[in-house]
């Protein structure tokens, strides 16, 4: 027994030690790694992550609210009024400051497509009302023009565009 | 000696274990013959030109009565499945409309995140529709059949891992069909021949023979694509039994491969982690009798 | 006990801990210095792999009620969900429901090597007692954790189990309804035993707190059964039994990996992938293997007696076979504590085991002979093997000659 303490001593530094314990965290790691991955969205919320959506029966004029991801995305079909309001606005005039290019597809301009909570506190503005000839959000006062960009009020951005692409001239993929 | 009882009763209590769900007793049905499935055994994967036919089997012919409604379009295009490609996909759930109450009048095509629609709006209806049978939905049907395996054979099971009772008895179902009452039909207690009811098939291996399935297959009823070197699968009702089989198979555990993968690794881990802990835990007792 | 430990706080933080939360002290008291007999065998490995077990089935079942949905329109489909659609779901799901039946491989194992050892005697009868109520506690556990799937042989099982309170004379009834939330097996049943399911892993692993406090207070048994009498009988719990304990998990975890990976749906039944049905009964209702021998034992009753009718027969009888478990510390009065040195009592046991194996493989047979009448020779060795052969033998029978020490027998095996 007296060489009990001796044994464990001398035996830690072994290789057969090491090898065992670095064996043993590799599988510890092996299996903590799926039982964290579960929380991520699973296949089913992921194949609703990229929808497409037509946008033909859209009228000039005329705007509808559809789902992504969980959130309201605002599809616009804007009037040839709209569309040059929004471009006529000095970018000085901003308080962020990005142009109505910027936030359509080139060639689409006539499709404005965001996401539909304020960049405030996340309410849902109500469409061509307030000063700009926008959104206006109820909650708190914030007013949006025709692209969608913030002109007064408490929020401090424009409403968001979320990542999209025409796949034809009427079919958008959105995500 | 310590050693020798340890394993004795070790075989033992598996051997306890692997009793349990014991033969049961045969059913008024045939024991289905075992089929070469090529996802049997431990390195078994699908065969993904047997899942897309076994698909368009399905498609044709099952689908207009039995759902699968666990079954998701985007599915097909998935890894270790049938693995058609996205346009492929998309194009064929644009063929189906879902039900939305978003949409206008209710109901929109189908995109690939939709789930399989059922054939009928309800338990009831469905039943209506065959006769007062109702077609079971298809989506885990595979593993919700199985064959009872006699004595030593379910032993054996436990050692190869045998899962594919499902498939064999589908298989054999499909197959199993026969015009009239066949001389080999069982006999009433009192002599009397065997009486098929009204509206029923006889089967050999379905329990009690009496099937509300008329025989949904024969040879050359679907037209399989030429493979891409020129190479034709037979149109025969045995084919097309074993595609469709093969195809409910994997709707019924579409990870099967991914899962026997994982799985190999992980033993190969731990058979290794145990010699060195093997090893480790000898060293560390060298010093001490015991 | 607290002289077991050499802890001296090694600095000032330490011993700053040490005077107010001395938790370092209790593990390295506990889980580090324990003085454990050196001569154990690999079936005293088993504790270690239930703590394991319940360990693994407390995290898979955590992340499994985050994906999963009590209800019965929805729960078959959302078992369904975690297997298709979770990330590793299909795994998580096998290591959980595959985890029940290694759980109970491992549970009675452990129960029979305690039979074999003595292990139940003076002065261990509460820590014995306590095993027994975790098997009680593990079992109900298991039972109602086979209902959530919601597939036929949930829905059957847990009516033809819930038929049991009706036997009760009386109340019976009453009880019932209040256990099911309403007059059959239903929603109210099905969100009840959730509820319970996840509740009752944590009154398991509070019992087995006690379990081992109650192991700490005489320490461990062993193989000869004689007590630990100094040191030289003993070795430092860690590393010797952490790493012994370790290896015997990760060997244990083969077959574990074997099912999950390979065969994860070997241990259930086909017809549990078949949504609950109330109008159809599968044509062989088969409970899960482990609750097969007392399975066996309530079936086996199917006669009456005397004013007691055979349902309630089957049910005392039940609870019988449980009860003497309870009390077998004060059945078996032998002053020798291991098998290994009762001639007779081997015998016995063997044939104990061996019977135990047979009402398991009876309880998946059809109610028919030859069965029944098995079944009931072997009920009948279940009850006299605890009630007539264990106190009958702790007068009859001569012990061989036992070890003055545990160094004494080790010792002699190793010059034998």
């Amino acid at each position: 027994m007296s060489t009990q303490a001796e044994h464990t001593t001398t035996n830690r530094r072994d290789f057969l030690f090491v090898a065992t314990g670095a064996v043993g965290a590799v599988g510890a790691a092996a299996v903590v790694w799926p039982l964290i991955n579960q929380l991520n969205p699973d296949a089913s919320t992921l194949a609703l992550a990229s929808i497409q959506y037509d946008v033909s029966p859209i009228a000039e004029g005329q705007s509808v609210t559809i789902m992504w991801r969980g959130l309201p995305v605002f599809v616009r079909h804007r009037t040839e009024r709209e569309i040059e309001e929004a471009r006529a606005v000095p970018l000085s005039d901003l308080k962020d400051p990005e142009t109505d290019e910027a936030r359509v597809k080139e060639g689409h301009a006539e499709w404005l497509i965001m996401i539909a909570n304020c960049t405030h506190l996340g309410c849902i503005p109500t469409g061509q009302s307030g000063d700009f000839d926008g959104w206006f959000c109820p909650c708190h006062g914030s007013h949006y023009d025709s692209s969608g960009r913030i002109r007064r009020g408490p929020a401090p951005a424009n409403l968001v565009v979320p990542p999209y692409e025409f796949v034809s001239d009427t079919l958008v993929q959105i995500g | 000696m310590k050693k020798h009882s340890f394993i004795l009763a070790a075989a033992a209590l598996v051997a306890g274990l692997a009793m349990a769900p014991a033969a049961q007793a045969a059913e008024a049905g045939m024991q289905p013959e075992r089929q070469a499935w090529s996802f049997g055994g431990i390195f078994g994967t699908y065969d993904t030109n047997q899942l897309q036919r076994g698909f368009q089997v399905f498609r044709e012919v099952c689908a207009s009565c039995h759902g699968a409604h666990l079954i998701a379009f985007r599915n097909l295009m998935e890894p270790g499945g049938p693995e058609f490609s996205e346009a492929q996909v998309r194009a064929l759930a644009a063929e189906y409309e879902v039900a939305d109450i978003t949409a206008d009048g209710g109901v929109r095509p189908a995109v690939p995140a939709d789930r399989w629609p059922s054939p009928f709006a309800n338990d009831q209806e469905a039943r209506d529709a065959n006769g007062g049978s109702m077609p079971p939905d298809f989506s885990v049907l595979a593993k919700a059949r199985g064959v009872k395996d006699p004595f030593p054979t379910w032993v054996f099971n436990y050692f190869t891992g045998y899962q594919e009772g499902g498939p064999d008895y589908i298989h054999a179902l499909l197959t199993g069909y026969h015009a009239e009452v066949p001389e080999t039909a069982p006999h009433g207690e009192d002599g009397t021949p065997f009486q098929l009811p009204e509206g029923k098939y006889y089967n050999d291996y379905f329990p009690g023979h009496a099937i509300g399935m008329a025989p949904p297959l024969a040879d050359g009823v679907i037209d399989y694509a030429d493979g891409e070197n020129g190479v034709s699968v037979p149109e025969t009702l045995d084919q097309y039994s074993t595609d469709v089989s093969a195809f409910m198979m994997w709707m019924a555990e579409p990870h099967l491969v991914s899962r026997k993968q994982t799985g190999f690794v992980v033993l190969i881990f731990l058979v290794v982690f145990a010699g060195l802990m093997w090893g480790t835990k000898r060293k560390l007792w060298a010093g001490i009798e015991h | 006990m607290s002289e077991h430990s050499t802890y001296i706080p090694g600095n000032a933080v330490e011993k700053w801990l040490d005077d107010r939360l001395p938790v370092v002290r209790f593990a390295r008291e506990h889980l580090m210095d324990f003085p454990t007999p050196k001569n154990l065998n690999y079936w005293w490995t088993f504790g270690a792999i239930l703590v394991m077990c319940l360990g693994v089935q407390i995290v898979t079942g955590i992340i499994l009620a985050m994906h999963y949905t009590p209800n019965v329109a929805m729960a078959f489909d959302s078992v369904e969900h975690i297997r298709r659609d979770v990330n590793g779901g299909r795994i998580i799901q096998a290591t959980h429901a595959v985890g029940a039946s290694m759980f109970f491989v491992a549970l009675y194992i452990h129960m029979f090597r305690g039979l074999f050892y003595g292990s139940y005697k003076a002065p261990r009868e509460i820590l014995w007692i306590l095993g027994v109520l975790i098997f009680l506690l593990t079992t109900a556990t298991a039972f109602m954790g086979y209902i959530l799937p919601w597939g036929q042989m949930s829905f059957w099982g847990a009516t033809v189990i819930s038929n049991i309170f009706s036997a009760i004379p009386l109340v019976g009834e009453s009880i019932k309804q209040l256990v099911l939330g309403g007059f059959a097996v239903g929603n109210p049943t099905l969100n009840r035993f959730f509820s319970l399911h996840y509740l009752l892993p944590f009154i398991i692993a509070a019992v087995v707190a006690l379990h081992i406090w109650a192991l700490h207070v005489p320490g461990n048994n062993n193989p000869v059964g004689v007590e630990v009498k100094d040191t030289r009988d003993t070795v430092p719990f860690h590393p010797y039994y952490t790493m012994k304990d370790l290896f015997a998990m990760v060997v244990f975890m083969i077959p574990f990996a074997w099912f999950v990976f390979f065969a994860p749906d070997i241990l259930g039944h086909p017809d549990n992938y078949i949504m609950a049905n109330s109008q159809v009964t599968p044509a062989h209702i088969v409970p899960e293997w482990y609750l097969l021998p007392f399975y066996t034992i309530l079936r086996a009753i199917d006669f009456n007696v005397l004013f007691i009718d055979s349902k309630l027969g089957g049910v005392i009888a039940m609870g019988g076979a449980m009860l003497c478990l309870l009390i077998v510390p004060w059945l078996d009065t032998s002053k020798v504590r291991s098998g290994t040195f009762r001639p007779m009592f081997k015998w016995f046991y063997g044939l104990f085991v061996l019977n135990f194996l047979g009402l398991a493989y009876l309880g998946a047979q059809e109610a028919a002979e030859p069965y029944t009448t098995l079944a009931k020779v072997c009920t009948a060795y279940y009850f006299i093997y605890f009630l007539v052969i264990l106190p009958v033998l702790s007068r009859i029978e001569t012990p061989k000659p036992l070890p003055t020490s545990i160094s004494e027998s080790v010792l002699g095996k190793a010059h034998a």
